[in-house]
């Protein structure tokens, strides 16, 4: 699939942002006042700057708000309904929060549940699809979810909590790679059932339809970036977990230097994570690529 | 609405004979004609006369070599097109309800000032059937020529597909494959017509019939082929000797 840069950016920071919004929503940090105004002002630029950039790459934005009506049959439509639900309730929620010093905590529960549910729908979008059988597996659901509350938890500096939930989600991923890369093979599908004339003997695509590109190839076969996956692997890993990891639990005094550390390790996190959501789309193989005798 | 019918009235849909098609590319360019004319925002092409020339098309011919267990490798050319499943997978993604499948013909069809064109109907077709025209923004498809099969004004004999009506070789053939009793589903009982990846459960409307079994070369055919057999198979004479010292060498 072609890495679109306003995917990667949607789907790595509105994580974030969501998974920032549980934890807020839950009284992680119990904070109020001006403290409290900062957090949801990050998480609300992380949320809503990731759902923007999700509009850029539609053919026509000005009609994105009937995105809102099929949610009965998409997960596309529902992730903006759960997304809307969820910046509203935790938007009454942090003006109790910032405003009032009260945390009214049904409410912070509701918008809590509503933030997880628009991460695991923005999964769905993508488990959904048969098509691509790398993402076609219950641990892609596991991996957005656990890098949500991973995220959520470094930036809400929960302190016992984050370690663990890093732990979980560098296993997540790990698992993840493991199994994806089985994923196309263990499908069936290949060129024979593409044709149905697998049959009869070896297929092999002989002469493509056009001798150009078209929008097909530009869109699911993407296999330029691929020839580095396995070093941004490695990269990606260290830098979402092992280095946030190392960070928070070095043992440092002065609140200074830990909130360095922290910021750091927010950073290094997020840009680990970036690049797991690059390879996420660039080595995810469409079957549609088959015909081509691509993959 | 992107829920799918239960149940539709008629199946219309495509057959397309793999053992009749010769690889001329008529559809694709009667199709991409027509549609670039008629119903929808039209088929845009960029660069067209430029260096690296793209654009949108419903229908295109791929090309693929099989090569059987024992025999010759063969040539079949493959017709690609929308297959209008009964479990259409790009209709139930579609978030604003601009994809759909009708419920008295079973075409599916985007209503294109509803789309946003956010791509992730194309994504969950397997079959490619789904472009997104890049001048229009919007997602385009084989509309099963619905603008010509139900048309009035255009005589009885050109109210079918544009590619059913341009093919050369008849290779295409359009009805309901709903009926049993009709010529296309009776064509694909005869031809043990079948699905492409049946194993994605979009339950595809249009069939391909497989290539014919090739005729056997018998092992001998010309009559005088005995006279003809080489008399001596290990070379005798001056060609026997030659072979030998090539051989020693």
């Amino acid at each position: 699939m072609h890495p679109a840069p306003s995917v990667i950016i949607f789907t790595t920071f509105s994580g974030l942002g969501f998974g920032l919004l549980f934890f807020l929503g839950l009284g992680q940090p119990p904070v109020t006042g001006f403290v409290a105004f900062v957090f949801y002002a990050i998480a609300y630029a992380l949320a809503v700057g990731g759902l923007l950039a999700s509009t850029f790459h539609l053919g026509h934005p000005e009609r994105a708000w009937k995105a809102f009506s099929q949610w009965k049959s998409s997960w596309l439509s529902r992730e903006g309904v759960c997304a809307v639900a969820a910046l509203i309730v935790m938007g009454l929620y942090a003006l109790g929060a910032v405003f009032l010093q009260s945390h009214w905590s049904l409410l912070g529960w509701i918008g809590a549940i509503l933030s997880l549910a628009t991460v695991f729908t923005t999964s769905m979008i993508y488990t959904q699809l048969r098509t691509i059988p790398r993402w076609n597996m219950n641990l892609t659901p596991a991996v957005f979810l656990s890098f949500s509350l991973a995220g959520g938890a470094l930036l809400s500096g929960a302190e016992t909590l984050a370690p663990w939930l890093l732990a979980v989600a560098g296993a997540v991923q790990l698992a993840y790679w493991a199994k994806g890369d089985r994923a196309l093979e263990s499908s069936g599908t290949n060129l024979g059932t593409a044709t149905g004339l697998g049959r009869r003997g070896a297929v092999r695509a002989f002469e493509p339809p056009h001798t150009g590109t078209n929008y097909l190839l530009r869109e699911f076969v993407h296999v330029v970036g691929r020839k580095h996956a396995q070093k941004l692997r490695t990269i990606s890993f260290i830098l979402a977990f092992v280095l946030p990891l190392l960070l928070i639990l070095t043992p440092v005094s002065g609140a200074v230097i830990k909130h360095i550390f922290a910021l750091f390790a927010v950073l290094s996190h997020l840009t680990g994570v970036v690049i797991s959501r690059w390879l996420f789309f660039a080595q995810a193989e469409h079957v549609v690529g088959l015909y081509y005798g691509k993959r | 609405m992107t829920q799918l019918p239960q149940s539709t009235d008629r199946k219309m849909g495509l057959v397309i004979d793999l053992d009749t098609c010769v690889g001329c590319h008529a559809c694709v360019i009667s199709c991409k004609g027509w549609n670039t004319e008629n119903y929808g925002a039209p088929l845009s092409d960029q660069d067209a006369y430029g260096a690296n020339p793209s654009g949108t098309f419903l229908n295109r011919v791929h090309s693929y070599e099989v090569q059987p267990a024992e025999g010759h490798a063969q040539l079949i050319h493959f017709p690609k097109s929308c297959l209008h499943c009964e479990d259409a997978p790009c209709v139930t993604v579609c978030p604003t309800g601009a994809s759909y499948k009708r419920v008295e013909d079973g075409i599916v069809l985007v209503n294109e000032s509803d789309c946003i064109g956010c791509g992730l109907c194309a994504w969950s077709c397997p079959y490619g059937a789904r472009e997104l025209d890049m001048a229009e923004g919007v997602m385009k498809k084989c509309t099963l020529c619905v603008d010509r099969i139900y048309n009035e004004n255009l005589p009885e004999v050109d109210r079918i597909p544009s590619c059913v009506r341009t093919c050369p070789a008849g290779a295409r053939h359009f009805g309901d494959l709903g009926d049993p009793n009709s010529d296309v589903s009776k064509l694909v009982a005869e031809r043990e017509g079948m699905d492409l990846m049946p194993e994605m459960g979009t339950k595809p409307v249009n069939k391909y019939l497989p290539p014919r079994p090739k005729d056997k070369i018998e092992d001998q055919i010309d009559i005088l082929a005995p006279l003809l057999a080489p008399v001596a198979e290990e070379p005798k004479g001056f060609l026997g000797w030659l072979d030998k010292t090539l051989e020693k060498l």
